[in-house]
């Protein structure tokens, strides 16, 4: 099991939600788990219903099996003057730095070093011991930025050990990359069965493995119910006569079966929705097989059809246990 | 016989996928592009509700609709960028074929570089000498690929090239997926505010007194930043970014006007901006922010563009009565085949929820694959041979018809009651409805399609 899951996959394919749920997973298992944001936009506190998260770790959920799951926003700022007290002591320089507008250019000018922080923040929970030399979380997963900037955004440590080869911030990216290169890490991508997202899935993979990332799960998201099997399709679409169809409809007691009558008439636009329905089915299908391709753990999470709230969160992470995830 | 349910329009019959505006006011996509003095369309919204697609759709149906187009896209997907032909990034705008239509309308399209639009930048505005010193600096090779907000600066940078250029009368402009609203709009600001901030003034002065790098002219105050700096980046690294501000210096001045014109162009009456959403509860929130956004920049919105919106050709049909209809058939199949066996593969709670063979089900433990649907296709013939001979198959299918009919109905009545919402909060922003196709849009042909529907 490693400790820092990290979540991506295409823009709103589900990545916060994925991550959620599998922090609640996590925590059900009895884990103390720590949930991390990234991209400032408060997606969690937004899934949890709660109050905007300040830059500091909170306890935001208790799961069923006592496990707690805290949650820390990230703020890139923030995490760079902690950097400057905590390892260079320069408390008031610091201060000079950002009247100059020197952490303006660090953390939004410059996105390298924002994820150098966004990175090592997370890192540094990851490693962080009690006194009693107990990691302080058995888990940390994290909201992380797109599939199309995952690689880029975790290997950035690599790319500032070789702009700086020395001092401080050198030692400091390696350390992170070390434990991003290790089992301890794994990067899970949220997809939809829609070709899209399962070809941002594939260049995913093939990027974090030429990166030597460590590929986690492949998880798909939003999967809709099947309403109607492969057999009734081929059925309905092709062998059934539209009058036997319109017969059965009159049957039900939706009026008339003869030509012009409501039954009748509901017979063509009913088709319609089935060889739509037919042709989801079959792309759905068709993705399924390229994702499968893929030899990576391969999950699903159905689709919740009434939206997503805090019930519908544990669903999804009751579903992720089930699926042994967490 | 039942009474006839009054249709609903006879529009919505024959699209079979259309439905009734509710209130608000419809948004006219073809008076807006066939208007010459509509200059610039530029489609936002928020991650994957269809931007990309929007943008190449308005910009073929403009083009057979007469007008000279260029399409700014972002990020397409594969095949479409394939479909058009601009697959090869090479950052300039390609003339797309098999566009039809009888006027004497051209439809170009590129897909932006951000790189390479950086790299133009610094080629043109700075002589070659210190170009190449810039390029080949490793700070500026990190910072390039992925300045924060790079895509928008990027994209900004190439919309004013393409208009200074002059060559087509419209412009469809594609955003990026970005990680908040308008990071578009505030990217030129950004750029600004850092420019005129005294660190790039710190950064550059010791490359410009001392020429390289020397420090001893700096004063006490100075040089105690100059020397955290160093601390903190490592001396080498301090003098890559020094060298590289220094050498940028000339070009910060150009590239902020520019940044600043084309962000006046934006808000210039030739621009619409059209918000794109799905008809969901979170991207229309988004899309009320961007309305919003707009409104406080100045920006001229055109209306609100709803993607993917699903609707039903038999909508007269309510879902409570289609599952009523389905549990009747069911019902009476029951009583006919005399023996009402459980677990039935057509029982309610096996088409609902789906069956074993199912890869979709949720709750398997599916560590290394999902299982093959392997002996689902072995019964597929059998089902069929057996059921021929009985109405059963028949009653079967059209309760299954029925209750997809009901998904559809709960389906088109949640994205109603989110549309709803919206109208309510904005009223005054005009709103076109774009059918979801089955399938994904990856060629002209499919691109027609969503044009057809843009426009109503
Ligand atoms: N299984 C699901 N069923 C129903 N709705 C879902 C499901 N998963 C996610 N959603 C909804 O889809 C939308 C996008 O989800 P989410 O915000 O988690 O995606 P994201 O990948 O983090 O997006 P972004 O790229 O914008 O950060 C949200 O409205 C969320 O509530
Ligand atoms: N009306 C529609 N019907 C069916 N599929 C659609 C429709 N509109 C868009 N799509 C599909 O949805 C997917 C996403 O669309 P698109 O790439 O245009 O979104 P985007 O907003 O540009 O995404 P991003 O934010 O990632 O740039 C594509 O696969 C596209 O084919
Ligand atoms: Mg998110
Ligand atoms: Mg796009």
């Amino acid at each position: 099991m490693s400790r820092l899951q990290v979540v991506s996959g295409k823009g709103g394919t589900g990545k916060t939600t994925v991550a959620a749920a599998l922090a609640l997973a996590l925590a059900t298992e009895g884990k103390r788990t720590l949930l991390v944001e990234v991209e400032g936009r408060q997606g969690i506190a937004q899934l949890f219903e709660t109050e905007t998260l300040p830059y500091e770790e909170r306890k935001i959920a208790v799961a069923p099996g006592g496990g707690e799951v805290y949650a820390l926003a990230i703020d890139p700022e923030l995490a760079l003057l902690d950097y400057l007290q905590m390892f260079y002591k320069l408390g008031g320089a610091g201060r000079a730095l950002k009247k100059l507008g020197a952490i303006d250019f660090a953390t939004t000018i410059a996105p390298g070093l924002r994820d150098v922080l966004l990175t090592g923040k997370a890192c540094e929970a990851v490693r962080r011991k009690d006194k009693s030399g107990r990691y302080a979380y058995d888990c940390v997963v994290m909201d992380a930025p797109p599939t199309g900037r995952i690689t880029r955004f975790l290997n950035v440590n690599d790319e500032v050990a070789g702009l700086a080869k020395i001092g401080p911030i050198h030692n400091q990216a390696q350390a992170v990359m070390r434990v991003l290169k290790s089992p301890e890490t794994a990067v899970h991508l949220v997809t939809l069965l829609e070709e899209m997202p399962v070809q941002e899935t594939a260049d995913g993979i093939a990027e974090l493995r030429s990166a030597r990332l460590p590929v986690g799960r492949v998880i798909v998201n939003m999967v809709r119910p099947a309403l109607l099997d492969e057999a009734e399709l081929e059925l309905g679409l092709e062998r059934t006569p539209r009058t036997a169809i319109a017969r059965s409809l009159s049957a039900a007691g939706l009026g008339g079966a003869r030509r012009g009558g409501s039954a009748e008439r509901l017979v063509d636009p009913l088709l319609e929705q089935a060889a739509e329905y037919a042709e989801r089915f079959a792309l759905e299908r068709g993705q399924r097989d390229v994702l499968r391709e893929f030899g990576r753990p391969l999950h699903e999470l159905p689709l919740l059809a009434g939206g997503m709230d805090l019930a519908g969160l544990y669903e999804l992470a009751t579903a992720l246990r089930k699926q042994g995830i967490a | 016989m039942t009474p006839e349910p009054a249709r609903t329009s006879d529009s919505a019959a024959a699209s079979g996928t259309a439905r009734p505006l509710a209130p608000g006011r419809a948004l006219d996509v073809d008076a807006l592009i066939d208007d010459p003095r509509t200059r610039i369309v530029v489609c936002c919204g928020s991650g994957g509700v269809g931007k990309t697609t929007t943008a190449a759709a308005i910009g073929l149906r403009a083009a057979e609709r007469g007008r000279k187009v260029v399409v700014l896209t972002i990020d397409p997907a594969r095949r479409l960028a394939q479909s058009m032909g601009i697959d090869r990034l090479d950052n300039v705008p390609r003339r797309v074929k098999d566009v039809e239509g009888e006027g004497d309308g051209e439809l170009h399209a590129m897909m932006l570089d951000m790189k390479r639009t950086f790299d133009e930048i610094v080629e043109a505005h700075a002589d070659k000498e210190r170009a190449a010193a810039i390029l080949a600096n490793p700070f500026y090779q990190s910072l390039s690929a992925g300045f924060a907000g790079t895509q928008e600066y990027m994209a900004m940078e190439k919309l004013g090239q393409l208009r200074s250029r002059d060559e087509w009368d419209l412009i469809v402009v594609d955003t990026p997926p970005s990680r908040s609203a308008l990071d578009f709009l505030d990217a030129p600001k950004r750029l600004g505010s850092f420019l005129d901030g005294k660190l790039i003034r710190l950064l550059m002065a010791p490359a410009k007194v001392g020429g390289r790098a020397g420090m001893k002219f700096l004063n006490v105050g100075m040089s105690m930043m100059t020397g955290a700096l160093g601390k903190l980046l490592g001396g080498p690294l301090l003098r890559d970014v020094q060298t590289f501000v220094a050498a940028m210096d000339t070009m910060f001045g150009g590239f902020r006007t520019r940044a600043d014109a084309t962000y006046r162009l934006l808000q210039a009456p030739g621009t619409a901006f059209l918000v794109v959403a799905s008809p969901e509860r979170d991207a229309l929130r988004e899309a009320a922010y961007f309305v919003e956004r707009l409104a406080a920049d100045d920006m001229p919105l055109a209306g609100l563009v709803l993607n993917r919106v699903h609707g039903s050709g038999a909508a007269h049909l309510s879902a409570e009565r289609a599952l009523a209809a389905a549990e009747n058939l069911e019902e009476s199949r029951i009583v006919d085949q005399g023996d009402g066996k459980v677990g039935d593969r057509n029982s309610p709670d096996n088409l609902l929820s789906p069956e074993t063979s199912q890869p979709s089900e949720a709750s398997q433990p599916s560590e290394t694959s999902v299982p093959s649907e392997a002996p689902h296709e072995t019964t597929t013939s059998d089902v069929a041979e057996t059921t021929d001979t009985t109405d059963t198959s028949v009653e079967q299918l059209t309760a299954g018809l029925l209750r997809l009919h009901a998904e559809r109905m709960r389906l088109l009545a949640r994205e109603q009651r989110t549309r709803d919402r919206f109208t309510a909060l904005h009223p005054e922003v005009a709103v076109a409805e774009v059918a979801a196709l089955p399938g994904d849009v990856h060629d002209l042909a499919g691109l027609r399609a969503i044009g057809d529907r843009l426009a109503g």
